[in-house]
């Protein structure tokens, strides 16, 4: 009698339950994917250093927590970039695009904010905000083109952005040495005090930690807000859905295939000025690829192409990378960490298939077991 | 003068081959962003393989050895390839996600390899692979100054595989089958064609073929390699795009973007180009540059393979 009460009325602790079932089933292909990750990480470490596997997946999964506070804000430091790089990645998944090009406007927008770290002379808390707004508009522009040329000729973004890439860094290259080089470092000069973004550093024992973060997580709610409220956001997702259906509901296509790269790629760029407007971070003169511009897809994707997912997906990136910095004490490179994401990434590209998998094997199981029983029924009929 | 054109055709072979492995996989449908991770990995242990071959106590000849790790490569590509087929044939993953996970985990999985076993992420190795002069042919005026002096086995071994692609591709009925998948695969399905073997086959294929040029680039261009092959994946898939998906224009576009990769690090013993005084990162810049331009101007009538980058589903119209 008791039981039959218990289940007309849900108690609270059945409401909790049921919102933690609800977020665990939504969270499931990225949870599947980091735990994919994760074993195929600690797989290769037994491979090459079988008794210290161990011990390393623990100094990996915890290591972001063990020393102190500065960790924590080192992990803020790092996270926000990273977070924001994540949300743009989102803004142009939502809209059926693709912008593989973060590296070189996050590149271009970062030597944007450096030259007027460096070189203008702006008094005050104005000084980083101008640096700032230069790194969207420089991150912008890079975004934009891409987009304009896919809207007037069709031209294949992810390739245009490819080029792009290779054409910012470069160039970037170029600007360094000849305006702001700093000759026995081979990289940029070190910004003005006053265009490093403010920092809260000494409440994290003396991490570089800044606004940057907040920053970050204000972008991703504003974005969750325009997608969700707006009909901008509305159009904007709708394009991606279905180029020819919304063209018939009276939105411009291709107004909104520009203003999508050209969002991303500002945001994208919001990131380079955080990353750089930072004392002791400065550009580099070789001529590799950023390696941050290319933690936003794996962001986007395991935040599944949500703004809001994008902060945990960006943070929880950015504990690892800390976790992976500790192993080295346990004589494991740092690498791991991007074998491990590699993975990650891999593994949420066919997730859809591995859900499928695992449904597909929960139907078999049922099947069997009414088929089973149907066939227990038959024998006793018989 | 005879020095750029030696200098060129060192940059031009490895894009070739690379740029026809692009050929191989976007020609029967397959999106392949992944050339320079499937460069990179191959190159990691085919320059491994040369180095421990290099250093054994009755080392085989140099130029079996520079053989031996350019198949070698060949096999990891096409291996480490067959991740990319899975996932984007049989999983109908996002062809540019599951590529660019290959990409991030080429270069992770080198250095973390390298550093564990030896300590240190370089891989050095002799450099001793050149040719200086190719007996009979090298005697030829010119042409023998130009080809057959200098140069390298790779050379050849890629006149060789142009050759071989082209015909498969337009002269046999393998070729018209990988063609016909890329451009209406319902009804190559109709046709009794085995959409799935065909792209499997050719995305094994693109990985071989960029694996063997991941080796070549690095043993005719240095004496180590440090997990990098330097953007050549993707300007492989720049020379693809340039060359328009066919394998005459992709020789040429080669020999274009060789050239330019040559001038941005050989312009300073040119007079003619030094007295231009450009900066350097604007010879390196401007292939890319090409690149866009040509894109934006060709895209609206480019000859890319119809169904490239789609998902086949079987009863699709």
């Amino acid at each position: 009698m008791k039981q039959n009460e218990q289940h007309l009325k849900p108690t609270f602790l059945d409401k909790t339950l049921q919102v933690l079932k609800a977020t665990f089933n939504v969270m499931k292909p990225s949870l599947i994917a980091i735990g994919v990750g994760l074993l195929f990480g600690f797989i290769i470490m037994l491979i090459f250093n079988a008794s210290g596997a161990f011990p390393g997946l623990i100094r990996l999964l915890t290591g972001g927590l063990g020393s102190g506070t500065k960790v924590l804000g080192d992990i803020l430091l790092h996270a926000a970039p990273v977070i924001l790089t994540g949300v743009a990645l989102v803004v142009a998944f939502k809209t059926g695009l693709f912008n593989i090009g973060a590296s070189g406007q996050m590149i271009v927008a970062g030597y944007a904010a450096v030259h007027i770290g460096v070189l203008w002379n702006i008094p005050g808390p104005l000084h980083w905000i101008v640096a700032l707004l230069a790194g969207i508009i420089a991150g912008a522009i890079w975004g934009a083109i891409p987009g304009i040329l896919k809207a007037l000729t069709n031209t294949n973004e992810v390739v245009s952005s490819i080029m792009l890439n290779y054409i910012g860094t470069y160039l970037v290259v170029y600007l360094v040495k000849q305006n702001v080089y700093n000759a026995s470092t081979a990289k940029s000069l070190n910004i003005q005090p006053s265009a490093e973004l403010p920092g809260f550093g000494t409440l994290f024992g003396n991490s570089k930690v800044n606004i940057g973060i907040f920053i970050a997580i204000g972008v991703a709610i504003l974005v969750h807000y325009i997608f969700k409220k707006t009909t901008f956001g509305y159009e904007l997702k709708a394009s991606g859905f279905n180029k020819d259906a919304s063209r018939y509901a009276g939105m411009n296509a291709k107004r909104n295939i520009v203003l999508s790269m050209l969002i991303s790629g500002a945001i994208v760029g919001l990131g380079g000025a955080i990353l750089y407007l930072v004392n002791g971070t400065n550009l580099g003169t070789t001529y590799d690829l950023l390696p941050e511009g290319f933690d936003g897809i794996s962001v986007a994707l395991l935040g599944l192409t949500e703004p809001i997912g994008a902060i945990f997906a960006g943070t929880f990136l950015s504990y690892i990378k800390q976790g992976g910095f500790y192993m080295q004490v346990n004589g494991f490179p740092q690498q791991i960490i991007d074998i491990i994401i590699a993975v990650i990434v891999y593994t949420t590209s066919i997730s859809v298939a591995i859900q499928l998998f695992f449904k597909h094997l929960k139907e078999k199981r049922l099947l069997k077991k009414e088929t089973s029983l149907e066939n227990l029924k038959g024998g006793s009929d018989k | 003068m005879t020095l750029i054109v030696q200098l060129t055709l060192v940059s031009v072979v490895p894009l070739l081959i690379v740029a026809l492995g692009g050929l191989m996989s976007e020609k029967s449908g397959v999106t392949n962003i992944a050339l320079e991770g499937l460069m990179l990995l191959g190159a990691f242990v085919g320059i491994w393989v040369i180095r421990e071959l290099q250093n054994a106590t009755n080392p085989l000849p140099m130029q079996l050895i520079y053989f031996i790790g350019i198949v070698v490569g060949g096999i990891v590509g096409g291996l480490f390839a067959m991740t990319h087929a899975v996932a984007s044939i049989k999983f109908n993953a996002d062809q540019i996600i599951s590529a660019t996970a290959l990409n991030l985990f080429a270069p992770a999985f080198a250095i973390y390899t390298a550093r564990s076993i030896q300590g240190a992420q370089q891989i050095r190795f002799a450099a001793a692979f050149r040719i200086e002069k190719v007996p009979l042919l090298g005697d030829i005026p010119l042409i023998g100054e130009l080809f057959f002096q200098k140069t390298y086995l790779s050379f050849f071994l890629a006149i060789g595989i142009l050759a071989f692609i082209w015909i498969l591709l337009y002269k046999t009925k393998a070729g018209l089958r990988i063609r016909a998948v890329g451009e209406n695969p319902q009804a190559a399905d109709a046709q009794g064609i085995n959409i799935y073997k065909v792209r499997y086959l050719s995305v094994m294929a693109s990985g071989i073929l960029a694996g063997i040029g991941g080796v070549i680039f690095v043993v005719t261009t240095s004496a180590s390699f440090d997990a990098t092959v330097a953007g050549m994946g993707f300007l492989a898939i720049a020379v693809l795009i340039f060359g328009n998906w066919h394998p005459g224009r992709i020789l040429l576009s080669a020999i274009v973007f060789g050239f330019f990769r040559t001038v941005a690090s050989a312009y300073s013993s040119v007079d003619f180009l030094k007295n231009l005084n450009l900066p350097r990162e604007f010879y390196q810049m401007t292939p890319f540059v090409i690149t866009l331009i040509v894109l934006a101007i060709t895209s609206k009538n480019s000859r890319s393979p119809k169904a490239l980058g789609e998902i086949y589903e079987m009863g699709k119209r």
